[in-house]
């Protein structure tokens, strides 16, 4: 039996992760390491989570989460 | 000419540079980072360019496939300063947003702001566009602004407190040139207070050299180097043709002349 799991779209892929999951621990699943995530950017329901946040915001059901970069633009 | 040393120790600087916000450039072109062959070419461009300012967009991280990176790293390792824009936006929501996590994951206050009305022209939202600017510098971004060439529009953005007011050419990637240069005139002659950019359409060396002639105080393109044939000769092309264009404004054109008006003179003529 699995633990209490919650659903959250992480650049429009919607997928269960672990209830309390944090930013941090949210970066990680997706083999980013968050101490070395120069470039990187994260919101949540629209709203821009600081660096300093990341291990502190934990994600609710139905969240959405924006993980950006830098690419090519003119 | 009393020269300082640049922020990213790129290059040093004339005293007179182009002012963006807090910071302060000595290229007056500004160039993009999209659609080069390959990162090299891109790279030898914008050396051959000479510019300290590089446009980059914001786009989700691909999850599924961490090989293939972008342009940041190496954009960053040669010392650039990056310019990041809001591409894609279509309502000043979203164009905040994305100037709020371009600011985060860069670290620079400095934001190019697109709000664009429809997919094809590119054109922008004028409404949105507004909105978004006035919030952004609210926020305190330095707020370069994409516009259209609408002289009223671009007033509204300087007074708002733009850092710079960027009217296009012609539509983005067009490579149509200066297609009204009596607007971008017009725009120059109303905003006195505000550094102005021709921004979109911009094809070839001779279109950045007449946005500077009409006294812009810089050009940014991308496709009309990206896309050349040689983009590095392209490229080298460019920063002459700015710094062309900025001299023969400040050199002051002669007037133009219906009749002729004879250039040697009139006195001591054999035969006379």
């Amino acid at each position: 039996m699995s633990s209490k799991q919650v659903m959250i779209t992480v650049n429009g892929t919607p997928k269960r992760y672990e209830s309390g999951i944090t930013v941090n621990e949210l970066l990680k699943e997706h083999d980013i390491d968050p101490d070395d995530a120069g470039g990187i950017a994260v919101a949540v329901d629209d709203e821009v989570v600081p660096r300093s946040k990341w291990g502190d915001i934990t994600l609710s059901e139905e969240a959405t989460v924006e993980i950006i970069t830098a690419t090519q633009g003119g | 000419m009393e020269k300082t040393s640049s922020q990213n120790g790129r290059t040093e600087q004339p005293a007179d540079g182009l002012q963006l916000g807090e910071h302060t450039f000595g290229s007056r072109l500004l160039v993009g980072s999209s659609g080069y062959p390959n990162p090299k070419v891109m790279l030898e461009a914008l050396e051959a360019s000479g510019t300290e300012l590089v446009t980059v967009a914001i786009r989700r991280v691909n999850l599924e496939d961490d090989s293939a990176s972008g342009p940041l790293q190496i954009l960053q390792d040669e010392g650039y300063q990056l310019l990041p824009n809001t591409a894609g936006c279509y309502t000043a929501k979203e164009a905040v947003l994305v100037a709020q996590l371009a600011r985060e994951a860069l670290g620079t206050d400095l934001i190019k702001l697109e709000v664009i009305g429809d997919d094809e022209t590119l054109m922008p939202d004028v409404e949105q566009l507004l909105k978004a600017a006035k919030q952004l510098v609210d926020y305190g971004f330095a707020v370069c602004a994409y516009a259209n060439d609408d002289p009223i529009t671009c007033r509204k953005l300087a007074d708002i407190g733009c850092a710079a007011v960027m009217p296009l050419a012609s539509p983005i990637g067009s490579g149509m040139g200066l297609v009204n240069p009596y607007n971008l005139r017009l725009i120059r002659e109303l905003i006195d207070d505000t550094p102005l950019l021709v921004d979109a359409g911009i094809g070839t060396a001779s279109d950045a050299t007449k946005a500077m002639e009409l006294g812009y105080d810089g050009v940014l393109l991308n496709t009309a180097i990206s896309n050349a044939e040689h983009p590095v000769k392209m490229a080298r092309a460019m920063k002459l043709a700015v710094e062309a264009g900025r001299l023969a404004h400040e050199g002051g054109r002669i007037p133009r002349r219906l009749y002729a008006q004879a250039s040697s003179p009139e006195e001591g003529r054999v035969g006379s």
